[in-house]
Parts: C-alpha cells; sequence; structure tokens
C-alpha cells in the first residue's frame, strides 16, 4: 500500500523525507550541508514554530524534498515542538504532507539516549534510516561502530557514519537515503510484551466503539497509553460520544498493563532502552566516556564567582553590541533616508500631499522597520553563537533561580536583557524557551524593558525640566530609576500570569546541559540571515502599514482654510510684535522664502502651519476628544496628540512635540528652543489656566507613562507573529492601561507636594 | 541509605530507586535514560543554589530541586 501511495504521490510531488533526532545532535548542521542554500523557511500553520524544507538531488534517484523537524527527546509530546514532530510524522499537519521516509540523526556519543527516539519512531512503520553524526568526536575517543551490525539488528535499514561538522559520509549519506527512498526498509518494531498488545485492542475497540470513525495508528495509541499527559488525548477526546469517558478506557487498558507486573508509565523507555542496548552490544566497542573538556570548562563557566563573573561579563557584551554596534548602521541607514526624503521633496514639491506621503508615510515607513535591522542581525549573531557553543543552557542554569519564583525561567534572562536594546528582536529570541508557560510570560514582559526608543523621551523630559529643579546628579539617578520601572512592573505581572492567568500546561524544568561544540560559521550566517529575513517578510509589512495610516490621520483633511487661517493668525502676531503692518510682515515673509536658505520668519510660519494642520488633522481631533482620559495624569491635547501620534513609534514623540510647539519637526531632543517652548507653555483655560503645563509631576507622569506604555508597532507585529494576535490586543491594553495608571498617580500624588 | 535526589551532595553517587509518581518529568527523565536501578550523580549546584545538575549515562541534565525531591535514590557505598 505504502508504494502504491508512494508512486501516485511521485507524480504530484517530491518524495519528501524528515530529518529528526534529540536535540544539539548536529541535525541542522547535517541539514544545511545536504541541502546548500536551497531551503525554504516557512512557519507550520498556526503555530509558532519554523518550518525548516530544502531541496537536493539523490545520486539515481532525483531531486527530493527534505524538511527539517524540530529537535525532541522522546515522542511523548508535551512541548510545542515536539507535538510538532509527532503530527508531521503521522501526516496530522495541515500542509505538511505525511514524510515517504524518516532520516533518524543520532549522536554518536550518546548513542542509546538517540537510539530510544529512534526505536520510539520505528513504531510508525515508516521507511527509515539511521544516520550516525559526530562520529569523528566518538572515533576520538576510541570508540569503534559497527554500521553493519546496528543495521543488521535493526532489521536491515540503511546505516552510515558521516561528521556534518566536516562533511564526511556525506555522499554514503546521499547513497543511502536513495536506497531508503527505492527499497523503503522499515526499523523493526519493538517486540512487545502481549499486555501492551491487549491494551492497545483495548483502546482500539473502545474508541471504535465510542464513535471515533477513522482508525487510529499503534504509534498514537500508545501515546495515549504510555503518556502521563499528552496532547493526543484532547484531540480524541472531542471525537468521542458524551457518554464514553477516555480516561476509564486508557485506566483499563494501563491496569493491564500494570497486571503483566510492569508500571505502565515508565514501561515503554525500559522496553526500548533494553532493546537498544541489547542492539548496540557488541556492536559498538566501548562507550566513550562523557567529555573531560566539557567537564573541565563547566568546572568554570558554571563556577560559583569565575562563572557568575564570565556570565555577566559575556552579557554586557552582548548589550553594548545590540545597543551601540547597531547604531552606527542605523546611523548610517538614517542619513540615507533623509537624503532620500529631501531629495523626494524636492522633486515633488509641487504635490504636497504626495510629497508628505513619500516623505513622512513610505521612505519613514520603510525606515521604521529597516531600522529594527541591525539590532535584530547582531542579536541573533549571539543567541547562534550562545546556542552554537552549548553555553545558553548554561546561562540558563545559572541565572534560573532568579526567575523561577514568577514562573519565568533562565532562559528568560537574555531576551529579556536584549529587551533593554530593543523588544523587536528579544521577543523573536524566546523561541529559545521551550516551556510555552514561560515563554508567552517572557514575551509579553519583555516590551515593559526599557528599550533603546525610550532614552531620547526621558532625556528630553529630564534635561528640559529635571535638571534645572534637582541638578543634574539628581536628573541621572532619575534616568537610572526609570531603567528599573518597567522590571519592577513585569517581574510581578509575570508572577501573576503564569500563576492565575496563563492556562497552558506547565513542562517541568529539564535543562539538558550539551557538550561544548565550536559552532559552523555558515550555521550562524545562515540562522541570522533567516532571522533578518523573516522579520523583513512578516513584520515589516505591518510597520509599514501602521506608519503609512498613523501619517494618513496626521496629515489629513489639511483645508487650505487652516493654512490661510494659520498664516493670517501668524502675520497679525509679528505685526503686533514688531509694530509693522501687515502688509509689511506678508513682504518680509516672501523675502524671507525667496533665499537660498528659507529665512527664520518663513521656518517659523511654516512650522506654524504645520502644527495647525496636526491640531486640525483626525488624530489632532481625536487627540482633543480624548483628552479628558488624560486630564487626571496632567496632560494638555498637545501631549495627548503626542501620545496618540507616538503609538507606532515611541521615539516620534519628540518631534511630534517640537512641531505641536511650533518650532517644526527637526528639533531634537537636546534642542534648546523645544525646552524653553515646552517650559513656557501654560494652560489656556480650565482650572489651572495660566499656570504651567510641564510641572514635575507631569513631566514625572510623561516619563512613567513613556517607561510603561505599549508604543511600538513592531513590537506589536511581532508579539502577533510569536503569541497570536489575542495575546498582542491583550499586551497593548495592559501596558497602555498600566501606564495610564502611572501617570494619573504620578500626577495626582506628586500635585500634593508640587 | 534512602533520599531524594535534591538532598544528595555534591560529587555522591547513588543509584535511583524508583519513580512512584511518573509524572511528566519522570517520564522526561525516563526518556533521557535515568531508568530505575541507575547511577546518578549530582555534580553541581547553580551558584543562587538551585537548579542542580546530576550526571547519568554519559550526559549532563539540570533540574530545579523541587522537582528532584519526587525523585528516590539510594546513596551507593564507595
Amino acid at each position: 500500500m505504502l508504494s502504491g501511495n508512494f508512486c501516485k504521490m511521485s507524480t504530484q510531488r517530491l518524495p519528501l523525507v524528515a530529518l529528526i533526532g534529540n536535540p544539539n545532535t548536529g541535525k541542522s548542521t547535517l541539514f544545511n550541508a545536504l541541502t546548500g542554500l536551497r531551503q525554504r523557511i516557512g512557519n507550520y500553520p498556526g503555530v509558532t514554530v519554523a518550518k525548516k524544507s530544502g531541496f537536493l538531488v539523490l545520486p539515481g534517484f532525483g531531486r527530493i524534498e527534505i524538511i527539517d523537524l524540530p529537535g525532541m527527546y522522546s515522542l511523548s509530546a508535551t512541548s510545542l515542538d515536539e507535538r510538532i514532530v509527532l503530527d508531521a510524522l503521522c501526516g496530522r499537519l495541515g500542509g505538511v504532507p505525511r514524510p515517504d521516509a524518516i532520516v533518524c540523526v543520532a549522536d554518536a556519543s550518546n548513542l542509546l539516549r538517540n537510539l530510544f527516539l529512534a526505536s520510539q519512531v520505528a513504531e510508525l512503520g515508516l521507511p527509515m534510516m539511521l544516520v550516525l553524526n559526530q562520529a569523528d568526536i566518538a572515533s576520538k575517543h576510541g570508540m569503534e561502530m559497527d554500521t553493519a551490525k546496528i543495521s543488521a539488528r535493526l532489521g536491515g535499514i540503511p546505516v552510515v557514519a558521516v561528521s556534518a561538522w566536516h562533511g564526511t559520509g556525506l555522499p554514503m549519506l546521499r547513497t543511502g537515503m536513495a536506497e531508503l527512498l527505492q527499497k523503503q526498509p522499515c526499523m523493526e518494531r519493538l517486540a512487545w510484551h502481549p499486555c501492551v498488545h491487549e491494551a492497545l485492542a483495548l483502546l482500539r475497540d473502545g474508541l471504535r466503539r465510542g464513535g471515533v470513525a477513522a482508525p487510529i495508528p499503534d504509534v498514537e495509541l500508545q501515546r495515549l497509553l504510555f503518556d502521563s499527559a499528552g496532547h493526543l488525548a484532547d484531540g480524541v477526546r472531542g471525537h468521542l460520544n458524551e457518554n464514553v469517558s477516555l480516561d476509564a478506557l486508557v485506566r483499563g487498558a494501563r491496569e493491564l498493563v500494570r497486571h503483566a507486573g510492569f508500571n505502565p508509565l515508565a514501561a515503554e523507555p525500559l522496553l526500548h532502552y533494553e532493546r537498544m542496548r541489547r542492539v548496540l552490544d557488541g556492536a559498538v566497542s566501548v562507550h566513550p566516556p562523557m567529555d573531560t573538556f566539557s567537564k573541565w570548562l563547566d568546572g568554570i563557566l558554571l563556577n560559583r564567582v569565575f562563572g557568575t563573573a564570565i556570565f555577566f561579563v559575556a552579557m554586557v557584551i552582548v548589550f553594548a553590541s545590540v545597543f551601540h554596534l547597531a547604531s552606527f548602521p542605523q546611523g548610517w541607514m538614517e542619513g540615507f533616508f533623509s537624503l532620500a526624503k529631501k531629495h523626494t521633496g524636492v522633486w515633488l514639491k509641487d504635490w504636497p500631499v504626495l510629497q508628505s506621503l513619500v516623505g513622512n508615510g513610505i521612505i519613514d515607513g520603510v525606515g521604521a522597520f529597516l531600522g529594527f535591522l541591525p539590532q535584530i542581525l547582531i542579536l541573533f549573531f549571539f543567541i547562534a553563537l550562545l546556542e552554537g557553543t552549548g553555553y545558553m543552557a548554561r546561562a540558563a542554569f545559572l541565572m534560573d533561580k532568579l526567575f523561577s519564583w514568577c514562573g519565568l525561567n533562565g532562559k528568560s534572562f537574555v531576551p529579556m536583557l536584549s529587551g533593554y536594546a530593543c523588544s523587536v528582536p528579544s521577543v523573536l529570541s524566546t523561541r529559545t524557551i521551550e516551556d510555552p508557560k514561560a515563554r508567552l510570560a517572557t514575551i509579553f514582559i519583555i516590551p515593559f524593558m526599557s528599550c533603546s526608543a525610550r532614552l531620547p523621551v526621558y532625556s528630553l523630559m529630564i534635561s528640559a525640566f529635571l535638571v534645572p529643579q534637582i541638578g543634574s546628579v539628581g536628573g541621572t539617578l532619575v534616568l537610572v530609576g526609570m531603567y528599573f520601572v518597567g522590571l519592577f512592573v513585569a517581574l510581578p505581572l509575570a508572577w501573576l500570569l503564569t500563576r492565575h492567568v496563563l492556562k497552558v500546561g506547565r513542562q517541568p524544568f529539564l535543562l539538558v546541559l550539551p557538550r561544548y561544540q565550536t559552532p559552523k560559521a555558515r550555521d550562524v550566517l545562515w540562522s541570522i540571515w533567516q532571522a533578518g529575513l523573516e522579520f523583513v517578510k512578516r513584520a515589516g509589512t505591518i510597520i509599514f502599514a501602521i506608519t503609512v495610516i498613523v501619517w494618513a490621520l496626521l496629515y489629513f483633511p489639511h483645508n487650505e482654510a487652516t493654512t490661510q487661517r494659520a498664516r493670517s493668525e501668524f502675520v497679525a502676531e509679528q505685526a503686533a510684535l514688531s509694530g509693522q503692518t501687515p502688509a509689511q510682515v506678508e513682504a518680509a515673509i516672501e523675502a524671507s522664502a525667496l533665499g537660498q536658505e528659507p529665512g527664520p520668519l518663513s521656518v517659523a510660519l511654516e512650522g506654524r502651519v504645520e502644527a495647525a494642520h496636526i491640531e486640525d488633522s483626525y488624530l489632532g481631533r481625536f487627540g482633543r476628544f480624548v483628552q479628558p482620559i488624560f486630564a487626571p495624569a496632567g496632560f494638555d491635547w498637545k501631549i495627548t496628540v503626542g501620545i496618540l501620534a507616538s503609538f507606532p513609534a515611541r521615539e516620534v514623540i519628540v518631534s511630534t512635540l517640537s512641531t505641536t510647539y511650533s518650532l517644526g519637526g527637526d528639533a531634537g531632543a537636546d534642542s534648546g528652543t523645544l525646552h524653553s517652548a515646552m517650559s513656557k507653555s501654560t494652560w489656556a483655560d480650565g482650572a489651572r489656566a495660566g499656570r504651567p503645563i510641564f510641572t514635575i509631576p507631569v513631566v514625572l507622569g510623561i516619563m512613567f507613562f513613556f517607561a510603561l506604555c505599549s508604543q511600538c508597532g513592531a513590537t506589536l507585529s511581532v508579539i502577533v507573529r510569536e503569541a497570536g494576535l489575542r495575546w498582542a490586543v491583550a499586551s497593548f491594553l495592559c501596558m497602555s492601561f498600566l501606564a495610564w495608571l502611572a501617570a494619573v498617580f504620578c500626577f495626582q500624588i506628586g500635585s500634593l507636594f508640587f | 541509605m534512602k533520599m531524594t535526589l535534591s538532598k544528595l551532595g555534591i560529587g555522591l553517587d547513588a543509584r535511583v530507586v524508583r519513580l512512584e509518581a511518573c509524572g511528566p518529568l519522570q517520564q522526561r527523565l525516563l526518556a533521557l535514560g535515568l531508568l530505575p536501578g541507575m547511577s546518578v550523580k549530582l555534580v553541581r549546584v547553580a551558584p543562587l543554589g538551585d537548579p542542580i545538575a546530576i550526571e547519568f549515562q554519559n550526559q549532563c541534565v539540570a533540574l530545579r530541586k523541587a522537582e528532584a525531591d519526587s525523585i528516590e535514590v539510594e546513596l551507593l557505598e564507595k
């Protein structure tokens, strides 16, 4: 039946081979070596596990597709990755056909554990071959492997020894794969004790009688029987009649196993391990001793003093690189984009709508997401390095205690730290956290870390308002304090989430500390390239769209009447100031606009007109409409519009404020004119009429607001990617509400003292 | 002498007695090859006191003390 299927499929699609194996066996290195760059990166439908597939040509067979499934130790699926593997192998994954054959990659220096998975997978009854990877390391330790003997004992499946790192043995592997697809040898299944067969038959009958129409393959029945918490049960339960209890059925089946003298929840690994021990007996000369180099290095890197010190140095290097190194390419890009803006501005000056759309919408939009690329590439370089060397697991080991109390784990540390540079790559990097609960909670709290885009806001507020009042030392202290605000809110929030909100099953924290390895440059570069490409493809469009939408809301309706009104107001004001007639002022403006570089008068007018248009724009109108919401925080409508306009990217607040305070959009955070314009501004009406807007409580409130608020379209779009729309919405609402609450709190309490 | 894995001193060898409760943690350890009767050694405690690192079957695995409490071992006399 299989070969019939296979012939039919081969006319429609390429034969599909699945690569499976334990983590850290060099499976991905092997995949890269086999496919070269003929890879396709995507996602499994509905989940965020990266799907890697590629193509290769087998000698004497032809072109095939190969899929690199996530690494796993056992088929008993608890984590998302493991479910994907099980579903893919059973052909239950949408968009991925059932593989035609399986290539199981095993680490030669820990064969027994690796063969356990192979033995489990053999129950699928699919054609299979075995690749003993890292054979060079094993033979260095004096281990000899008789691949022919192993092959014979496993039912004649192809068994080849390779070194993916050095690329040796690959021709043999390709030949073996061709043989695998042609002859379709299956690995011999475990000779189960009769009680297991009885238990499986009981389950099969019970399910059929319970209304499950489709026959369930043995491998899935085994998962129901042996796993204490499997995800299959949930799927099956949905198909059962209401009066049939799956739990009772499974309990009955387990009773049969128990009756024969086995612990049903431990029998499976015991039997598989026993079998594989027999398979390896005499086929492998010596079991290599535990890698002494790794042991020695662990003695240093996990040492109480040195290990902790080295860890912090490593993290400082990672953080400083993401924070500072990225600023160079970002600076070049900014230069390039402002140049592009200037030139297109000149070309399009006769079509003001188009000019603004291209300059402030499209170019800013492209810049908005490309600006994140350097940080993403740099962070992923370090992540690939940390993972590839095996240090990531050690870092998690060192840091776990700090985070375990609030439901996170040691692997949350690197994403959280890099969150201080930028949330976008950090959210993407949470894929290294296996526990789904800890991963979701980490994604949720990363945006609270004070990213580099908050710095311009802090520095504007502190230098303009706090330093004059509390001195530069006090200002610095406040700045340092701002970096902790997010963390102090985030950790209790994580505790709350993992304890009371998240309904995702908790996974035990079990961390295999792999052998230290030298990562291959090709693998590192390839993973950086993939991270960058995926970000641009998936998040880029959303960030671009948000930027253009907010541009439109800030630009339209752009009435001519507004321009005229702002102009006549400006002229009248200038006339009153200088004692000239309005006509004289008009003439002076004309003269000022004529020169090579526009004079101060025409620049001031331009700023005034721009501010009037912002005030009249849809976003401006909306800002004034919702200003009452921000009134308890002491924010006026200009701050409110600034906040609304900076939802796509928080650093925009500085330029929006400088525009609304009529200075033109180019004033920077350190601009003295913006400082004085803001400190001079007073309430026009209401209870506080005539009093300054930017008092200490308001300034602190703004800073707290920006520390906590979810003002980053890019982050939200990667949260959509990594956790789903629901989580992005929850994150947005939660952060914005907390930000508002903090600002109100600041203003209300602060106003009692100032 | 019987005790739980988390109470084992650093550097001491022990033998896994049995896995009474077989929850997800035990099943994962079983999959890694920590079978009853197998010898296991506590090699290291993290600088902050938790988790611990154990060695069995040529590999090093870290787990939290609270979870290691559910694994009963028997100290091996040297």
